[in-house]
C-alpha cells in the first residue's frame, strides 16, 4: 500500500505520480496515467492507493 | 432520510448518486460491502441498520449482493431494490421465467444442464443462437452460435474451464436487430427515458464499445417496459429490449444495478435525481405511515 499526504500520490504498480484535481472517495477506482493500471483509494485521508482487484465474474448491472 | 449506500467500487454512477444525495440534504454512508460484518443471530459489532431509513444496493457482485440483501431485509431494512428483485434480475434464467410467466415478449430460449443435452437443446432452438452465463453482465461470456460445431467446442471448452455455474447451458435465440438495441430506464413503474445503442459488433452493450443515443419512448416500449419491471418485482430497473425486423419488441434482460452515466445527457433526464425520488419515496413508504426506519428485528 502505498500512502502519502497530498493530492499527489505514488502509482503502487509503477511509482508514477497519480494526481487528484479534488479528494477522492474512497473506494473510487483512478487509472495510473503511466502504467495504466485501475488504483482503488483505500483509504483518503491520507490518500492511499491499491492495485484495483479484477472483475469478477458475476460483476455487472 | 439517512441512505446506506452499499457498494463494490464507487464509480461514475455512485458519485453522482451521493452528490444529488447530499445535495438534498440526506444523510449518505457509503458502505463497501467487502466491509460488511451481519451474524446470525445479530451480535455486537455488526452493521446497525437502524439508523438508516433505506439500504441502497449499489454492489457490483451479484452474489455479494444478494446475500447481503437477504440479511439486510432479515433485519428489518428497507432494501432498494428489494432482495428479490436483485435475484431475479442477476440471474437470467431467473428473469427469462419471471418474465415468461408475466407474459412478457422474449426471445425463445432453451436451458440444459450437460454438455450433451445442451448440444440438443440449442439444435432445437435452432441457429443462429447466443449462449449466455446465468449470471454475468456487461456483455462478457456471451458466445454467438451460428452452427453445430461452434456449439460443441463451446460447450466442451465450458464443461472442461468453467467452474459448477457454466454446468448450466442457456442459449437465447439470435434476435436480427439491425445492430442495435434498446435500454428502457424503469424507476418505480415509470418509463423515464430510454437509449439505443448501437454497434458494428453483434453484441450492443456500451461497455464493449456500442455508441448510446437518446430515443423517444413510445407506447409499445413503454408498456413492454413497464411489464418487464413489474414482472421482475419493480423498483429501479434497467430493460434491455430488442427489436426484431419484422418489429416485434423483445425483453432480453433486465438489470437491478443499472449503469447511466451515458444516457444523462443523451436523454436530457437527470436520471440520479429519479432514483433519489424513488429512494425518498421508499422511505416514506411505511405501511403505517410512521416516520420510515428500519425495522431492527434482534439486534443486540
Amino acid at each position: 500500500m502505498t500512502q502519502q499526504t497530498a493530492l499527489t500520490v505514488p502509482c503502487p504498480e509503477c511509482a508514477a505520480d497519480v494526481a487528484f484535481a479534488e479528494a477522492p472517495m474512497e473506494s473510487e477506482i483512478v487509472p495510473c496515467g503511466d502504467c495504466g493500471a485501475d488504483l482503488e483509494v483505500r483509504g483518503t485521508s491520507p490518500i492511499t492507493l491499491e492495485t484495483a482487484p479484477e472483475v469478477e465474474e458475476d460483476w455487472g448491472e | 432520510m439517512n441512505v446506506l449506500l452499499l457498494h463494490a467500487r464507487v464509480r461514475v454512477e455512485e458519485k453522482l448518486l451521493h452528490a444529488e444525495l447530499t445535495r438534498r440534504g440526506h444523510g449518505t454512508t457509503m458502505l463497501a460491502v467487502d466491509d460488511l460484518v451481519l451474524s446470525l443471530p445479530p451480535r455486537d459489532g455488526d452493521l446497525d441498520v437502524r439508523p438508516f431509513d433505506v439500504v441502497f444496493d449499489r454492489c457490483l457482485s451479484h452474489s455479494k449482493a444478494q446475500a447481503a440483501l437477504a440479511l439486510l431485509e432479515g433485519r428489518g431494512a428497507r432494501c432498494v431494490n428489494r432482495a428479490e428483485v436483485a435475484r431475479v434480475c442477476g440471474d437470467k434464467i431467473a428473469t427469462n421465467v419471471a418474465l415468461v410467466n408475466a407474459d412478457v415478449p422474449v426471445p425463445a430460449a432453451t436451458c440444459a444442464f450437460s454438455r450433451e443435452a445442451g448440444v440438443t437443446a440449442i439444435e432445437r432452438l435452432g441457429y443462429p443462437a447466443v449462449l449466455k452465463p446465468p449470471v454475468g453482465s456487461w456483455g462478457r461470456l456471451l458466445a454467438k452460435l451460428n452452427d453445430r460445431d461452434a456449439t460443441e467446442a463451446v460447450l466442451e471448452h465450458k464443461e472442461t474451464l468453467g467452474g459448477p455455474h457454466h454446468g448450466i447451458v442457456y442459449a437465447q435465440q439470435y434476435v436480427e436487430k439491425d445492430g442495435r438495441d434498446i435500454r428502457a430506464f424503469v424507476v418505480d413503474d415509470d418509463v423515464i427515458c430510454a437509449i439505443e445503442r448501437r454497434s458494428p459488433h453483434w453484441i450492443t452493450n456500451t461497455a464493449r464499445g456500442a455508441r448510446a443515443s437518446g430515443l423517444t419512448v413510445g407506447p409499445a416500449l413503454e408498456r413492454i417496459s413497464r411489464a418487464a419491471a413489474r414482472a421482475v418485482g419493480g423498483g429501479i430497473v434497467a430493460v434491455d429490449v430488442f427489436e426484431a425486423a419484422d418489429g416485434a419488441l423483445l425483453v432480453g434482460e433486465v438489470n437491478a444495478t443499472m449503469e447511466f452515466r451515458n444516457s444523462i445527457e443523451t436523454t436530457g433526464v437527470d436520471i440520479p435525481a429519479r432514483i433519489v425520488d424513488a429512494l425518498e419515496r421508499a422511505a416514506g413508504a411505511d405501511e403505517v405511515g410512521a416516520p420510515a426506519r428500519a425495522r431492527e428485528v434482534g439486534h443486540a
